[in-house]
């Protein structure tokens, strides 16, 4: 991040020829085959996520009043009986929920950390550059939301809007994107002073161009890989969410719910309902942070 | 008759038995270790008999402190501080003679004057206790117009004859009064210790209780130490040397430490009693415990008209296939319910309600036909909204029962879960129109259930009202026999299903096996570590 | 730079006012007051609790007490749930509690986290950096209600090594699981943000330069890129620092520890008010201090900055 005006003049200057800087970094991540893996992988889970409901004759919500209760004793997963992951204490096809629960949670850590990268960084970087009052300000209001008793406002929002998953969104997008203005914000107080950020300022460029063309792209590195941090808290602050009232209503359920129902039972002969939601949420996190690496080393013009 | 029977038994016990204590059988070997460690799932809230209103922080009072009476394993009372009462031909004024050697742990004697002190704190509303109703709820003389604040706290009916004589006088008879004193908040305090360190006389370096143990350490959200008062009055038949209360909010991590020998009682999880009832038939235990599990129903306007209809109200509750909840859901000894007093409430005759006597098969078809004569249908379901607050088992019983209305009766039944106090809120303002609710019993006698569902109830959320209802519950309190009564009232109950009538609760327990002195049979599960001891093994 | 501190010590306290006014608004709107209970309490009881505890008064009457009981008098009132505490004891109590886990784990997550995300970048694209990733991935998605359960299986029940919970008063044995605990998943942010940042400074032309010129790597690495490096590690470990050592919910449940963070989501479900506001005064002024702290740093390691 030191020493990049001349990778941001680059930018700066394929930009104004018309050529997309977007395409090397697209050429330099196709390389990186971590990432390219983290992503093919993703990509099943997605799938999975959308389409898995049509791979098994059961619904996330249908109870077999035979299975209730007994999910140590014969609720095991097992392909002669159609229940793959086999089924919960409620009697229900765990397939089915895993995938349905992968459609909220997916849902819930893209869109919180979209939120983070997109409000985040803007934030951060109109704080840090153009500084002064306005800096002040800003960062006290995030302090401030960093302060504020979260649950109340999800609880208020619950009660003046009612439930519904854009509410649930909303309130994940709240606040996923304070710790991110904070980071670029100190990023961006340092590469303000670099000489080409001056030297656009002198020429004239306006503070909006020059906050999108040379302070952004300069930060995209840790700003990417910070998202992909965000993303199992995000996916857990679904779950906060949800119990408060706003979110997913049962029998809806999230990797959230059933983490920690899973959790709870691990003592208890059923340790397939951990393992299956455990394993699709470590899996999309590593996926997350390979791609976030790898989208980081394309995006680091220095690294070719 | 039922009173008089109940009367003689604590005046004969009183002449019979010293009172109830640790009580080792023959060829029982008592351990050299008596620390008893039990898990308790919060911290407690309050060390002061007037304010505390948790069941945990009961259970620990009832060591700290002594009130008039105990109760025994079968919740009977036994004497404590009272050794007997007197009662007055118009029902009114109770007369109790206290113990002469009760002592506080500083040595000052227990008299009728600290029960006229505690009494009097709990009703002034400077106290401002969440419990002053209680006394209201015992008729004692003036509470509710000193609770309001338009008599002075002094008239309140409680006198001390002599140092040992207490009187209280009732303005209406109320025949389970007794057995309302076995509860925290009418527990005598030290007037002098409340007067020298004010609200600080509950830490344990100022606390004097005229219970068994004294308070030596109280941690929020870790743990509360009670050793050994020597004072106490039966400290000599006192085996158990130190109390630890251990908080573990999650109660599985609070098993995995029972099994690692750090806890000598804890709660069994949902769903695990059947495999632990297996495994460790000696340890895991379930008996009834006071408290009513139900669905509520709003019968205001502001409800779903649908189900003002007391028939889609009855298929519904016809629909709810109770012994599987028990079975397949809770799992542990819990019975389904069909009425509202729980059914091992003392001296309560359970009612022979009609549709309890039905097999499932003919409940799910009477429901499925109620329902189409009410005009629901597949080409016009019936739906409803249920709220609850989020919690694990709340959340499988919702679904559990989602599932029978779908797959039986196609209703579709929308799911609500709330954070506690919101969704405690918008039952108390009707802002619902099926509700999660239970209660406990404040003390082992049918009419602390059934008033609920009276008119003027603080707790009636749904809004029943039945002036029939109202009439033979008033009519209780001086009725001959109030199972006749109380009877009458579940009738009615069933008939109107101002709620759906769910479970009566157990309590699921881990004990290990050398703790012996447990009550087994106490339905409000009311226990007194005096009264345990450890066996060698 | 004092004038600067000083100056933003004042901002301090509008922020701080605001902040309570906000909360107390926010709690107050939500349903349910401190005394809501299933068992409601009766209409003469609840007046006589409002009027012991001043909440029969307009609101902003309530919140002018209660700033005023903060200023002159350090007094944050008394529990509404802990009846016989007053805010300054449960504060008094929970605090020391959670600080000391709370550093204990920051001061590992930190040496831990940053090393792993050193090495990771010294050895890009290498197996050590894959598995440094891996194993920083893996503990950052260990969701700590796993974690803690399975800490208590193993180390307790199954080995018998360590007490499952409770504090004593910190002694080290009580503190091994919960700092495993709370440090896992920061150092693990800590070592991917360090290795992604330390990556650009490695190849930035001043490292390139001084590797150039034939200094020792170590030498390099210690003396000129560590420190701008370090940048976004500092802006994450403002807000993080706050939150360790304010404890955490899960943690204080899981093992007992009678810390701070189940205080206040304990509060927040009783809607004990005072309590509720007197932990988010200390999450809120700790904040705002070492935001202060990290924006002094900032300072230090790049001195071109200017405020």
């Amino acid at each position: 991040m030191f020493m990049k005006e001349e990778a941001a003049v680059r930018l700066a200057d394929i930009a104004v020829k018309g050529r997309s800087p977007w395409a090397d970094a697209r050429a330099r991540f196709a390389r990186n085959k971590g990432a390219m893996v983290g992503l093919f992988v993703l990509s099943l889970i997605c799938l999975f996520a959308a389409f898995g409901s049509h791979l098994t004759e059961f619904t996330y919500d249908y109870v077999d009043f035979g299975l209730m209760g007994e999910a140590a004793e014969k609720g095991a997963p097992s392909w002669s009986s159609g229940h793959y992951f086999g089924t919960d204490d409620g009697g229900r096809d765990f397939f089915a929920r895993v995938v349905q629960a992968s459609q909220i949670s997916l849902a819930a850590g893209l869109i919180g950390s979209a939120v983070a990268v997109i409000i985040g960084t803007l934030y951060g970087a109109i704080s840090g550059f153009v500084g002064g009052r306005t800096d002040q300000v800003m960062m006290r209001i995030v302090d401030i939301l960093l302060s504020v008793p979260f649950m109340f406002v999800i609880i208020l929002l619950l009660v003046m809007f009612g439930r519904s998953i854009w509410m649930l969104f909303l309130g994940i997008g709240m606040f996923s994107w304070l710790d991110m203005s904070r980071i670029v914000r100190g990023q961006t107080l340092s590469l303000k002073r670099r000489e080409f950020i001056e030297a656009a300022h002198a020429t004239g460029v306006s503070s909006g161009r020059i906050i999108l063309r040379h302070i952004v792209p300069n930060l995209m590195g840790v700003v990417v890989v910070y998202a992909s941090l965000l993303v199992p808290i995000m996916i857990m602050t679904e779950s906060f969410i949800s119990f408060l009232g706003l979110g997913v209503q049962a029998p809806l359920t999230s990797w959230g719910a059933l983490l920690s129902e899973g959790a709870s039972q691990m003592r208890y002969g059923t340790l397939w309902l951990l393992l299956f939601p455990l394993g699709f949420f470590v899996t999309t996190m590593f996926c997350m942070s390979f791609i976030g690496d790898g989208l980081r080393d394309a995006l680091d013009p220095k690294d070719r | 008759m039922k009173k008089r029977l109940l009367l003689s038994t604590i005046l004969s016990l009183s002449v019979a038995f010293p009172a109830l204590a640790a009580n080792p059988q023959p060829g029982e070997e008592l351990s050299d270790n008596q620390v008893y460690t039990y898990r308790i799932l919060d911290a407690i809230k309050s060390m002061d008999p007037q304010i505390s209103t948790d069941v945990e922080g009961s259970d620990v009072l009832r060591s700290l402190f002594e009130g008039l009476y105990n109760e025994d394993g079968d919740g009977n009372l036994v004497p404590a501080v009272a050794l007997s009462h007197d009662l007055s031909e118009d029902k009114l004024v109770y007369t109790f003679h206290l113990r002469p050697e009760s002592k506080w742990s500083n040595g000052d004697p227990v008299t009728a004057n600290d029960f006229v002190y505690s009494w009097q704190r709990l009703a002034d509303p400077a106290t401002a206790s969440e419990y002053a109703w209680y006394l209201e709820l015992g008729h004692v003389k003036n509470a509710a117009d000193i609770i309001a604040g338009t008599t002075p706290v002094d008239q309140l009916g409680v006198k001390a004859i002599d140092d040992h004589t207490f009187e209280v006088t009732l303005d209406a008879p109320v025949p389970y009064f007794p057995k309302m004193l076995t509860h925290t908040s009418v527990f005598p305090i030290n007037k002098a210790v409340v007067d020298k360190f004010g609200a600080d006389w509950t830490k344990p370096e100022n606390m004097v209780g005229n219970g068994a143990y004294t308070l030596k350490e109280h941690t929020l959200g870790e743990k509360v130490v009670m050793v050994r008062n020597p004072a106490y009055w039966d400290d000599a038949h006192t085996v158990i040397t130190e109390i630890n209360a251990v908080t573990i909010n999650d109660e599985n991590v609070a098993l995995t430490r029972y099994d690692a020998g750090e806890l000598d009682q804890t709660d069994v999880p949902t769903g695990q009693y059947p495999s632990l009832k297996e495994a460790r038939p000696d340890e895991a235990s379930s008996t009834p415990y006071s408290c009513s599990y139900t669905y509520v129903i709003n019968l205001t306007e502001k409800g779903n008209p649908a189900l003002q209809d007391v028939n889609v109200r009855k298929a519904l509750s016809y629909a709810v296939d109770r012994q599987i909840l028990v079975d397949k859901v809770l799992q542990a000894g819990q019975a389904p319910a069909y009425n509202w007093t729980h059914f091992a409430v003392n001296g309560f005759a359970m009612p022979e309600i009609d549709y309890a006597k039905w097999t499932q098969e003919d409940r799910d078809a009477k429901a499925a036909e109620l329902l189409t004569a009410a005009g629901f249908g597949a080409d016009n379901p019936l739906k409803i909204q249920l709220n609850y607050n989020t919690s694990e088992g709340h959340k499988k019983i919702a679904e559990a029962i989602a599932a029978m209305w779908k797959q039986k009766l196609g209703v579709e039944l929308t799911l609500n879960n709330m954070e506690w106090k919101v969704h405690t809120d918008k039952m108390q303002a009707q802002d619902f129109e099926m509700g999660r609710y239970a209660w406990c019993g404040d003390y082992n006698e049918a009419s602390t259930y059934l008033g609920l569902f009276t008119t003027t109830s603080g707790n009636n959320n749904g809004k029943y009202s039945n002036a029939e209802y109202d009439k033979l519950l008033d009519e209780s309190s001086t009725a001959a026999d109030p199972n006749v009564n109380y009877t009458a009232a579940e009738q009615l109950l069933a008939n109107d299903m101002p709620m759906i009538p769910i479970y009566h609760y157990t309590k699921v327990r881990m004990n290990k096996t050398d703790i012996r002195g447990l009550p087994m049979n106490n339905v409000q599960q009311t226990w007194y570590a005096k009264d345990l001891y450890r066996v060698k093994q | 730079m004092t004038t600067y501190i000083f100056k933003r010590l004042l901002e301090a306290i509008p922020t701080m006012l605001l902040l309570i006014i906000i909360s107390f608004l926010l709690m107050h709107a939500a349903p349910g007051g401190p005394f809501t209970s299933e068992k409601a309490v009766p209409a003469q009881v609840l007046a006589n609790l409002n009027a012991k505890y001043g909440l029969d008064q307009p609101l902003w009457r309530q919140v002018a007490n209660y700033v005023w009981g903060i200023v002159a008098h350090f007094d944050f009132g008394p529990s509404f749930i802990y009846k016989d505490r007053t805010v300054n004891e449960v504060i008094a109590q929970g605090f020391p509690v959670t600080l000391q886990y709370g550093l204990a784990s920051f001061v590992i997550a930190v040496i831990a986290g940053v090393t792993l995300g050193v090495v990771a970048a010294l050895k890009h694209n290498t197996g050590i950096d894959y598995a440094a990733v891996a194993t920083a991935t893996a503990a950052h998605a260990m969701p700590n209600f796993v974690l803690a359960p399975l800490l208590v299986l193993v180390f307790t029940l199954w080995l018998g090594w360590l007490p499952g919970g409770g504090w004593e008063g910190g002694e080290l044995k009580y503190m091994v699981m919960p700092v495993i605990a709370l440090s896992t998943s920061f150092m693990a942010s800590i070592a991917r943000i360090t290795r992604s940042s330390m990556l650009e400074v490695l190849h930035s032309n001043f490292i390139r330069t001084a590797v150039a010129k034939g200094l020792p790597m170590r030498k390099v690495i210690l003396k000129h890129a560590l420190k701008p490096a370090m940048m976004p590690v500092i802006s994450y470990l403002g807000p993080a620092f706050v939150t360790m050592i304010t404890g955490s919910v899960i943690v204080d449940m899981y093992f007992s520890t009678g810390g701070i963070g189940r205080s206040f989501v304990d509060a927040a479900l009783n809607r004990d008010y005072s309590v509720m506001l007197g932990v988010t005064i200390l999450v809120g002024a700790l904040t705002i201090l070492f935001n202060l702290v990290v924006d002094i740093l900032y300072a230090w390691i790049d001195p071109r900055i200017r405020y």
